[in-house]
């Protein structure tokens, strides 16, 4: 039972954090290759204060509040670029994080900070936790995407030269798109520190950035239960079968350009494309 | 008292050593249609680009309706009542026809992100936007995405689009561009009831024809500078405008 409880404790976490990515690349169209940072913003003010003997469920918003402050000056350095240059910026973020971690004594360092102590609910406890919170952020974004800030997100994400000629405040909504993105993926990172009882530098860096925006494009850019199949899949395989987590960065790699070059609609768009194909023939 | 629509005065613009725009001044008045002329490389788009704040000038100011609009970004200037039908058309290309325009009838909803978010109704909107499609003839492909439709049809988006921000001032920017012949006069001719309707309109355009037949004021410009503005007839028939116009061709001014 304990692994089956890791498993979905896991797949939880995964599918919040892409979630959240995929609230700012998915939804209002701004790519972030950086967005491992802003997890591990909220892990480690997770692990800090649970070092403090603060209550765990207190750490949580802590943990979405800095990592979204973070967010907000990001989106802020980012408002002027757009497409590759963005990306290339928001990988800068992640380089920098990691950098700036390593350095710190009181962040551990190098080694990170190790021996959290457990929350008080137990794992199974802590697992509904996980669910709870992923399932709202979920409900949040299906929220959020038929309401009018979707709609202008959708135009945001299709040309946002139109939308200012419509009178849109483009800026306003991508800072609120990075804030909102940031912040969940800030809980993300608090119950990652939670999970594993560790943070490192090396937990929140590049290739965990690439894997998690892998999870976006596998599962369909925008499409909230595209994206968390995919991230509750692409989560546990790392665990159920030890080639893909010794080739992590190929196996993902290899995954984002099949679905780039075949379907780049991620599977959103393949079963949207069948289920067309099956109503066409009855 | 009451102030003109939209007033340029001595707007200067440099792209450094070179001046685009050398001194235009522009009056429109509420209920006007004026056309805006002019051969290539006057400076047409460059004023343009002023008006709607993507330029900022290096020399003179921009009022509309009696505000100042110095400083105001693009989305802030529509909102101040200015709307822009582009040359190079724009669709938003996942959405369809009803929904592009839809969302620009939203604009009280989309003013503010907080209250966007708990908007959710958009029966209005796409009432409004159905309407609208009719007015501009695209009722029948108000369900279509754009990619399938001929240019004729997103020239008109762009003004059923632009319409819809109930704008106080309308600014098109060679709508007439890229149709053919009955296709522009066709579009001409919405343009001109646009007009009756009380909407006063800016039109930036190079099929002559079309301009002469609708609008009753004319302004030029050439080499960046202003050259003539007034009644079409008495405008178009100057020597010097002709001159400009056909580069030294006098005989060919008659038709």
């Amino acid at each position: 039972m304990a692994y089956e409880i890791t498993l979905v404790t896991t797949m939880a976490i995964s599918i919040l954090f892409a979630l959240s990515l995929n609230f700012i690349t998915g939804f209002c169209g701004q790519i972030s290759l950086g967005h491992a940072a802003f997890m591990g913003v909220g892990a480690y003010t997770s692990a800090i204060m649970m070092k403090a003997d603060i209550p765990f469920l207190l750490t949580i918003p802590a943990a979405a509040i800095l990592a979204g402050i973070l967010g907000l000056l990001v989106g802020f350095a980012s408002l002027r670029v757009r497409h590759d240059f963005l990306a290339i910026t928001t990988m800068g973020v992640v380089f920098l994080f990691v950098g700036i971690v390593r350095q710190q004594e009181f962040l551990g360092g190098e080694i990170g900070i190790s021996g959290i102590r457990g929350s008080s609910f137990g794992r199974l406890g802590f697992m509904a936790i996980c669910l709870g919170l992923a399932g709202a952020f979920a409900a949040f974004s299906l929220l959020i995407k038929r309401s009018w800030m979707g709609y202008v997100f959708d135009s945001i994400a299709d040309n946002e030269d139109v939308s200012r000629i419509l009178g849109i405040d483009v800026s306003k909504y991508k800072l609120i798109a990075f804030v909102v993105g940031t912040s969940a993926a800030g809980i993300a990172g608090a119950l990652y520190a939670q999970h594993f009882r560790f943070v490192g530098p090396d937990s929140f860096g590049f290739v965990e950035s690439i894997t998690v925006l892998a999870m976006v494009i596998v599962g369909g850019i925008g499409s909230v239960w595209g994206v968390a199949v995919a991230a509750a899949f692409l989560s546990v395989m790392p665990l159920l079968f030890q080639f893909v987590n010794d080739f992590k960065i190929l196996a993902y790699g290899a995954l984002l350009f099949a679905m780039m070059r075949w379907a780049p609609d991620g599977l959103a768009g393949i079963v949207a494309r069948s289920m067309k194909k099956l109503r066409g023939r009855s | 008292m009451t102030y003109p629509v939209l007033e340029v005065s001595d707007v200067t613009v440099r792209f450094g050593g070179v001046v685009a725009v050398d001194g235009a001044s522009l009056t429109i008045k509420a209920g006007e249609l004026i056309g805006f002329v002019g051969p290539n490389g006057a400076g047409k788009t460059t004023l343009m680009r002023v008006i709607t704040g993507i330029i900022k000038p290096d020399e003179g100011q921009v009022l509309l309706g009696g505000k100042d609009l110095a400083g105001l970004a693009v989305n802030q200037r529509i909102r101040a009542g200015l709307a822009l039908a582009q040359q190079i058309v724009q669709p938003l290309k996942a959405m369809t026809l009803l929904e592009n325009v839809a969302l620009a009838c939203g604009a009280e909803k989309t003013r503010n992100p907080f209250s966007a978010m708990v908007s959710f109704d958009r029966d209005a909107e796409n009432r409004r936007a159905l309407e609208l499609l009719s007015r501009v003839g695209l009722r029948e492909a108000a369900n279509l995405e754009p990619a399938k439709l001929p240019l004729g049809y997103l020239k008109r988006l762009e003004v059923a689009r632009a319409l819809a921000l109930n704008p106080q001032l309308l600014l098109l920017d060679e709508p007439l561009a890229g149709l053919n012949q009955s296709e522009a006069s066709e579009l001409a001719d919405l343009i001109k009831a646009l007009n009756a309707d009380g909407l006063p309109i800016l039109l930036i355009e190079h099929n002559l024809r079309e301009v002469m037949r609708i609008c009753p004021q004319v302004y030029v410009q050439d080499q960046g500078r202003p050259l003539a503005f007034g009644p079409t007839e008495e405008v178009m028939s100057r020597p010097d405008v002709i001159q400009a116009y056909m580069g030294g061709n006098t005989n060919a001014a008659g038709q």
